[in-house]
């Protein structure tokens, strides 16, 4: 397969499941028991059909859900339930920025330290660096973002008080620190696993002996090469990392009090602002499926094995 | 198998975090009765307590005065009933749909698993929270949710594992003495997946519980006075200046529960080599 026809078909193939995510996401919130403005005291009739109305949830539901998705293609997430006179447009464009930000410097950071520390265990491998580095790993991945976060707050915050404990009032790079690092260190734990069990295996190969064998020296073996042979499991880690990252910042912004798109959405959870949750899930699986796909691109482009199965 | 070294040093693994996971029920189903505390009765008097001897309140109090060891233990019973309900749901779906897409082979097997392949694409977890969110917690459904996200991994395992059973001289003698498809797949074919299916299970259970503890976390899960270790952390969270150890223990209890599970599941996985075959 020519390598546009793979990108088509990819592109092709990401269509459905872009498509499930919304109408899976739009039905899940309509067929909430109770409509998205029953109150404890209930509304005068005539007020709630005006409410309805004006919110177009007197329609059909077909009709609703073709008016969503036509405003989805136009970048339009619809009107705010709770905050009246703003749209989960505005309220994603604000919190946006931080949180790109955020989850950016994590993914740079779970790569570049998953990875060195990875590479480090495989060269080391069944040594103390090895034993030391992987038990590090599955601590990591075994302790969830929300203890990492208040704990890493406890230790440095507030014991050391060397960093910040939460966002408002310290704007500083300190203030970046403990957040991030809340962030990236599960993801740390499985690059530095994969890069391990898979550079092991590059180092393995015949062709890395070769190397060996003209009298280069390991350390400019793994770098030139089989690092990059290697790091290919990794860049299909990607899309789970991302996911990972996001649903990570979630708790982190809460913990943190970062005014960033995971608060909103939580904020949005808790009083059931149906709208902005729908947007922030449709955003969140667009980036996820968006990144995969791109991911699966490059795998065609960089191992043409790849375009044939 | 690997060699014998190897087993042996996975073998004392595998029994280190099997002891710990044994601890951990002990604790969590011994405490409410040894403790002469109630997990739910609250004390003004003795609000934010520090761990002491005194009264058994060896982890302390939190901001109601209730008692620190007894909801750590109903924390862990909740959080692990939990996680073993939830895996069990995805086992159902994942070894019955796994097992059929692995059996039937042909056309139904690739359109079953395309399903898959788009659904695994799909990011859960914020529909999961997305479903707590329009159905106010219901904790039936948490179960049904967490299982329906953990499922895909089984239905993989397990059908690759049936298309190698397929195969096999028994199902054929099986098929050659007239039995059905139907009693092939009940009798012959699920009975011989119990093996990897027990090793996928401690992989599964983790996830089951960090889902559960992160719904619980973001005050979606597991409500008040009910209890479950995300619960807890949540809480412990809120008091981090003033009372560390509402968040140190329980905290710590998850890390080590998780620990525990991805340790057997690691060196499980390991030992009998499962691998997801597509």
């Amino acid at each position: 397969m020519s390598l546009p026809r793979y990108v088509l078909r990819r592109v092709l193939g990401a269509v459905p499941t872009l498509l499930l995510v919304v109408v899976l996401a739009f039905v899940l919130v309509r067929a909430a028991p109770g409509g998205p403005f029953d109150e404890e005291r209930a509304l005068p009739a005539d007020v709630r059909a005006n409410i309805e109305a004006a919110y177009h949830l007197d329609e059909p539901m077909w009709q609703q859900f073709l008016r969503y998705a036509g405003g989805l293609l136009r970048g339009d997430l619809g009107p705010s339930y709770r905050r009246h006179g703003e749209s989960v447009n505005d309220l994603i464009a604000d919190a946006f920025p931080l949180s790109a930000a955020l989850g950016l410097l994590a993914m740079a950071a779970a790569l570049l330290v998953g990875i060195g520390v990875g590479a480090v265990a495989a060269l080391g491998r069944d040594g103390w660096r090895d034993r030391v580095s992987m038990t590090f790993a599955l601590t990591g991945i075994s302790i969830p973002v929300f203890v990492v976060a208040p704990a890493l707050i406890l230790v440095f915050a507030v014991q050391l008080g060397w960093l910040p404990a939460g966002w408002s009032g310290a704007r500083g790079a300190g203030a970046w620190i403990l957040p991030v690092t809340a962030l990236a260190l599960p993801q740390i734990a499985y690059i530095a696993r994969l890069t391990r069990a898979s550079l092991i295996d590059v180092l393995a190969s015949p062709f890395i002996r070769a190397a060996r064998a003209q009298g280069l020296g390991m350390g400019r073996v793994v770098r030139r090469h089989a690092l990059k042979p290697a790091l290919l499991p990794v860049l299909s880690y990607l899309g789970p990392a991302l996911a990972g990252i996001l649903t990570g910042s979630v708790v982190v912004e809460q913990i943190f009090g970062i005014p960033g798109i995971g608060q909103a959405f939580v904020r949005g959870a808790l009083d059931r602002d149906y709208t902005l949750v729908l947007g922030v899930v449709i955003l969140y699986a667009t980036l996820i499926i968006g990144l995969n796909l791109l991911v699966d691109i490059l795998y065609g482009a960089i191992d043409p094995r790849v375009r044939h199965r | 198998m690997s060699a014998p070294a190897a087993t042996r040093e996975s073998r004392r693994r595998l029994s280190w975090s099997a002891a710990g996971l044994v601890l951990i029920a002990v604790f969590a189903i011994a405490v409410p009765f040894a403790s002469p505390n109630e997990g739910r009765t609250t004390n003004f008097d003795r609000i934010l307590e520090a761990p002491t001897s005194e009264n058994m309140h060896w982890f302390g109090t939190d901001d109601l005065g209730r008692d620190l060891l007894v909801r750590t233990a109903e924390g862990a019973q909740v959080t692990l009933i939990v996680a073993l309900v939830a895996s069990l749901v995805s086992l159902v779906i994942g070894v019955g749909y796994g097992a059929i897409a692995g059996y039937a082979g042909g056309r139904t097997d690739s359109v079953m698993m395309r399903v898959v392949d788009t659904l695994y694409a799909m990011p859960f977890i914020f529909f999961v929270i997305l479903l707590m969110v329009v159905f106010e917690r219901n904790f039936f459904l948490m179960f049904v949710a967490i299982g329906a996200i953990n499922w895909l991994d089984m239905a993989r395992i397990v059908r690759g594992q049936t298309i190698a059973l397929r195969e096999r001289e028994f199902v054929l003698a099986a098929r050659l003495n007239g039995a059905s498809g139907t009693w092939i797949l009940a009798r012959h074919i699920v009975p011989n997946l119990a093996g990897i299916v027990v090793v996928y299970l401690t992989l599964t259970i983790p996830q089951a519980i960090l889902v559960e503890s992160f719904l619980s976390f973001l005050g979606l899960g597991v409500q008040e006075p009910e209890t479950s270790l995300g619960t807890l952390v949540s809480a412990g969270a809120d008091h981090l200046e003033s009372a560390s150890w509402l968040l140190l223990i329980p905290g710590g209890l998850l890390a080590f529960l998780l620990l525990c599970f991805n340790f057997a599941g690691d060196r499980l996985r390991d030992t009998f080599d499962v691998r997801e075959s597509r």
